[in-house]
């Protein structure tokens, strides 16, 4: 799997938007931004089977990473906590454990050796569903507010 | 190879000896020899420092040293219920009074003393005790059942020790002194009268300056009252002779051991006694200065010194000890330590007393200013910073008056450990001096009091040193440079106490305006702060405005840990399981039937709780409110299982059914449960209610326990299971239900305000400045005034309570968190499976083993594990 994270700004974001997670070459819908609370997430299941965790943040950037917590195992993560470390790294703490991830690199920040996959994700128009807005350009490069491309997983 | 090791025969197993063979073992001499042990009671070495504690509710257990297994772990031999009853020197052998016989290479006597019981006639009636071990406390107490007066013939420290005991079983207490005052060998004049203020107050009547005649005696041959030699007399039903102990000598006598004048077995500075192969340790040793000592530290710095001998280490002879001492007698703090007396040439005294307060502090002082002794009575905090001052030579750093007079008076006089020198004994106990403490601080790393005390040993003993230790070390680390950052987590340097004191004083109402105003960091929070703020806003909401008392609205929804997030625990595999309340463990047959039907519906996996309820595991979260729609139909409501907050009152059945009982206990732990329940505190809350002294509901493993007596309850607190086991502590007897309630009210509305997250009440009692003793005054005796804000803020709480998953149900904004997807509601989660274990499920974790890329797509979930 090659999935480039990113995380999105959406200050302008309205009641009707979208969140979309990129799968293959499409964008698909997840879930209306209004479903998700600052500073914790929600599961949703991709077309493929796989389950990923989508999360909306204090600054109100979106992100997604697989809901699975390496490490027992359970699809979990999407039930976590945001924090933030004191360098600005958002991060989930997996409800079970505890251990904390990396939300745009998907790097276990209490083990080097564990990295769980991140999924690129952005604020779409509700109309027309997956149309990319001005600031969120679609494609396989797609930056984000930071700039680079991250993570490769 | 064994059989060669040279014998070591302890005669004796109390608190010296038990002491002894802890330093065979710590020096290693415990792998060269074989050690065994002859105890005349029926139990192993206990605290008898602590003993009048078994009348405040201590077992016998409770106060046996040494951890279980020491001795075995060692190989010491230990032959219980076996006085030794002659010796042997030529041959080198013990004989016990059962006739069995003990060879030995080194013989050790730690005999100890018995009490002194004056020659008056009576003395041997029915109804006459001494107080010595915890067989003396059970015949005591037995005999007290039937008694309406005791008296105590002496009123030194175990006189006084024994007034308590015989005024905490409720009897008439009467102390008898032949002395013209109490403690006549620890305090002067004044000290003495301030004491005995204090302790008449209490209701105990003090007899001084009188010496006991005779015990009268009833034809029955029943102890009936005593005759004085003024001509006065008292009516008593029992009498206790508490008048000065004498060294168990006899053992030595026998054998033609040299002996003192006043009794002893004279010993060297190594403790050896005439016989070279014979030592004696403790209070039945004649030490090398000429005296006896009857205190437990020097015992044990004798029994460090044979020790170190039979290692091989080098000789610390033993020449003499600090016979300094602090005390609490009848809850009165009293102290004497140096030259208390003011005997040394040219002495002068410093003196404050204010008979009203009952306190007496008198310091003596050379002409140089240095410190050489002291009296404190009535008020003896800084016994442990002064005392080590004592005799170091060095004028004291402040002005000695300022440190008699009471705080309030005079600008705080701080002594603090840097006043003191490095080779200050700071421990007396273990004799651990500052230095010793300062170098476990830089050298070994310890950054905490009780890493210090691991370390070194130092305040393990009596504990009054505990304080001092901390400065000592907070100015070791400070010296260091090293911060101590006593800040909740990385976004906040507050402690939570200091938040809660934030949120109430300004009335903050969310975690974003406490982090953007508070904060250290301005990010997103974290996994810590988050839920403590959480917490903290949901005890507070009765008196905070605009929030609601629901923790799953505004703001706090985005706070709360996944267990308060969903009202219910999560487990290994991503599932909850669901706890109801059961208050007191009290349930009809009706709700445990709609518990099982429920449990059979949802395929829940079903186990009984250690807090006397039911938990259905295996649910998953879009289960969750339908299992709780029908929980609550059935009049169920949340047991706050997930929560920080009080889980459950446990209860035995009591009076109502128990022929033991003598309360009601499962009406008291049902009528706890309801007024506490979603109490949101800094750790979870544990209680229970005990009908009787035999204690079923076990209570005093609890935050709060409540034991019944005859007349009330007692309240116990800070009691733990789990991995760090805690016995709770007395807090109030013979409270009524009005006044039980109300001390509980402001003791958990005190600890939510002041703990640490996470902070179980059991160590938040012994973290804070003056323990149980600081924790009493302020519940108890309102001592900082807080009481009515305390229980203003519990009735606040109650009357604000909502079972939050009624309420949860009812309003949709609040269910909306219940799918397992939230891009398709109705699809249960394929990851959490199960799979049969004794007719029940588990947690089918081969499932979670797989790695996701080898999940199929959505249409063949079902057949997920055939998919493997």
């Amino acid at each position: 799997m090659t999935t480039t994270a990113t995380a999105t700004t959406a200050t302008t974001a309205t009641a009707t938007d979208r969140v979309e997670l990129r799968t293959g070459t499409d964008w698909t819908p997840v879930c209306d931004w209004a479903a998700l609370v600052p500073g914790r997430g929600v599961a949703v299941l991709l077309p493929d089977g796989r389950q990923a965790a989508v999360f909306r943040d204090h600054l109100g950037r979106v992100h997604a990473v697989a809901n699975r917590d390496p490490f027992t195992g359970a699809y979990v993560l999407s039930r976590g906590l945001l924090g933030s470390t004191p360098d600005g790294r958002v991060y989930v703490a997996s409800p079970l454990l505890k251990q904390r991830f990396d939300l745009l690199t998907g790097a276990c920040l209490d083990d080097d050796t564990v990295r769980i996959p991140v999924h690129s994700a952005r604020i779409g128009s509700a109309q027309p569903p997956a149309a990319a807005r001005q600031h969120h350009p679609a494609g396989p490069a797609h930056r984000g507010r930071n700039g680079a491309a991250r993570g490769r997983v | 190879m064994t059989t060669t090791r040279p014998t070591v025969l302890l005669v004796g197993y109390g608190m010296v000896g038990h002491r002894f063979l802890e330093a065979l073992a710590d020096s290693g001499a415990a792998d060269r020899h074989r050690v065994v042990v002859l105890a005349e009671e029926p139990r192993p070495a206990y605290d008898r420092v602590a003993l009048t504690s078994y009348f405040s509710g201590r077992t016998p257990e409770d106060l046996l040293l040494g951890e279980d297994g020491f001795l075995d772990r060692h190989g010491f031999e230990l032959h219980l219920s076996s006085p030794a009853a002659s010796i042997d020197r030529a041959a080198r052998t013990v004989t016990t009074a059962d006739g069995r016989t003990f060879g030995y290479d080194t013989l050790v006597l730690a005999t100890g003393s018995y009490p002194f019981v004056p020659p008056v006639d009576g003395r041997d009636a029915e109804g006459c005790f001494v107080y010595r071990t915890i067989e003396d406390l059970r015949a005591i107490e037995s005999y007290a059942a039937g008694a309406k007066t005791g008296a105590v013939v002496g009123g030194g420290l175990l006189g006084l020790e024994a007034a308590g005991a015989l005024k905490g079983i409720g009897l008439d207490t009467h102390v008898v002194e032949f002395a013209p005052r109490l403690m006549p060998v620890q305090v002067d004049e004044g000290g003495g009268a301030a004491l005995r203020r204090t302790i008449e107050e209490m209701g105990v009547t003090v007899h001084t300056g009188v010496g006991t005649r005779t015990v009268l005696v009833s034809a029955e041959g029943r102890a009936t009252g005593m005759g004085f030699t003024d001509g006065s007399a008292l009516d008593t039903d029992l009498v206790v002779f508490s008048a000065g102990v004498r060294p168990r000598d006899q053992l030595a006598r026998d054998c033609g051991l040299t002996v003192g004048e006043r009794g002893g077995i004279a010993v060297d500075e190594n403790c050896r006694s005439s016989d070279e192969h014979v030592f004696a340790i403790g209070e039945c040793a004649l030490a090398v200065d000429g005296r006896v000592y009857g205190l437990v530290a020097p015992g044990y710095e004798m029994a460090a010194t044979v020790a170190r001998q039979l290692a091989g280490q080098d000789p610390r002879p033993f020449t003499g000890a600090d016979l300094s001492t602090k005390l609490k007698l009848l809850g009165v703090d009293v102290a004497s330590f140096g030259d208390a007396f003011g005997s040394t040439p040219g002495a002068l005294d410093v003196v404050y007393s204010d008979s009203r307060a009952g306190v007496y502090k008198k310091l003596v002082v050379s002409r140089e200013g240095a410190l050489l002794g002291g009296i404190l009575v009535g008020e003896a905090d800084q016994y442990a910073a002064l005392r080590p001052l004592t005799g170091t030579g060095t004028p004291l750093p402040v002005p000695a008056e300022s440190l008699v007079l009471p705080t309030g008076l005079a600008a705080p006089a701080a002594l603090g450990g840097s006043a003191l020198p490095d080779d200050a004994v700071v421990c007396n106990c273990h004799n651990v001096t500052k230095g010793l403490i300062r170098g476990a601080v830089t050298e070994q790393g310890c950054g905490t009091v009780p890493e210090v005390k691991r370390c070194t040993e130092a305040g393990t003993g009596c504990g009054s040193c505990l304080k001092l230790i901390g400065s000592i070390v907070t100015e070791e680390l400070a010296a260091g440079g090293v911060e101590v950052d006593r800040g909740l987590c990385p976004c906040f340097a507050h402690t939570r106490a200091e938040l809660y004191e934030i949120v109430r004083v300004r009335g903050v109402t969310t975690h974003r305006q406490l982090l953007a105003e508070h904060g250290r960091l301005r990010g997103e929070g974290c996994e810590i702060c988050k839920p403590t703020v959480a917490s903290i806003i949901a005890s507070l909401a009765p008196e905070l405005p605009a929030v609601s008392g629901h923790i799953l609205d505004g703001e706090q929804a985005a706070l709360q840990d996944t267990n308060d997030h969903f009202l219910a625990n999560i487990q290994r595999n991503g599932s909850y399981s669901v706890v109801p309340r059961i208050p007191g463990g009290e349930i009809t047959p009706e709700k445990l039937i709609v518990i099982g039907e429920v449990a059979r519906d949802f395929g829940l996996y079903t186990k009984i709780t250690g807090g006397q309820r039911i938990d259905l595991f295996g649910a998953r979260v879009d289960q969750l409110p339908q299992i709780w729609s029908r929980l609550v139909a059935a009049g169920f409501e949340s047991g706050h299982a997930y929560g920080k907050s009080l889980r459950t009152v446990k209860s035995c059945v009591g009076s109502t059914w128990c022929r033991y009982g003598v309360q009601d206990s499962v009406a008291m732990a049902i009528r706890l449960e309801l007024r506490y329940r979603g109490l949101r505190s800094p750790h979870k809350l544990k209680s229970a209610v005990s009908g009787c002294a035999r204690e079923c509901a076990e209570a005093r493993g609890k935050d709060f326990g409540v034991i019944a007596t005859s007349s009330g309850w007692n309240l116990y607190v800070g009691g733990n299971g789990g991995a760090t086991p805690r016995h709770a502590d007395l807090l109030a007897q013979d409270l009524s239900d009005q006044e039980l309630i109300r001390l509980i009210d402001r003791f958990l509305m005190f600890y939510i305000r002041t703990a640490d997250r996470l902070e179980r009440t059991s160590t938040w009692l012994e973290r804070l400045d003056g323990g149980l003793d600081h924790v009493r005054d302020v519940v108890v005796h309102d001592s900082l005034g807080l009481a009515a804000e305390l229980e203003r803020q519990m009735a606040g709480h109650i009357a604000g309570y909502q079972d939050e998953w009624a309420a949860t149900l009812a309003t949709p904004d609040r269910l909306r968190r219940f799918v397992s997807f939230v891009n398709a509601p109705g699809v249960p989660d394929p990851s959490i499976r199960f799979t049969p274990e004794r007719d029940q499920v588990k947690p089918d974790l081969a499932v979670l083993a797989t790695v996701e890329e080898l999940l199929r797509p959505l249409d063949t979930v079902p057949r997920l594990s055939e998919a493997r």
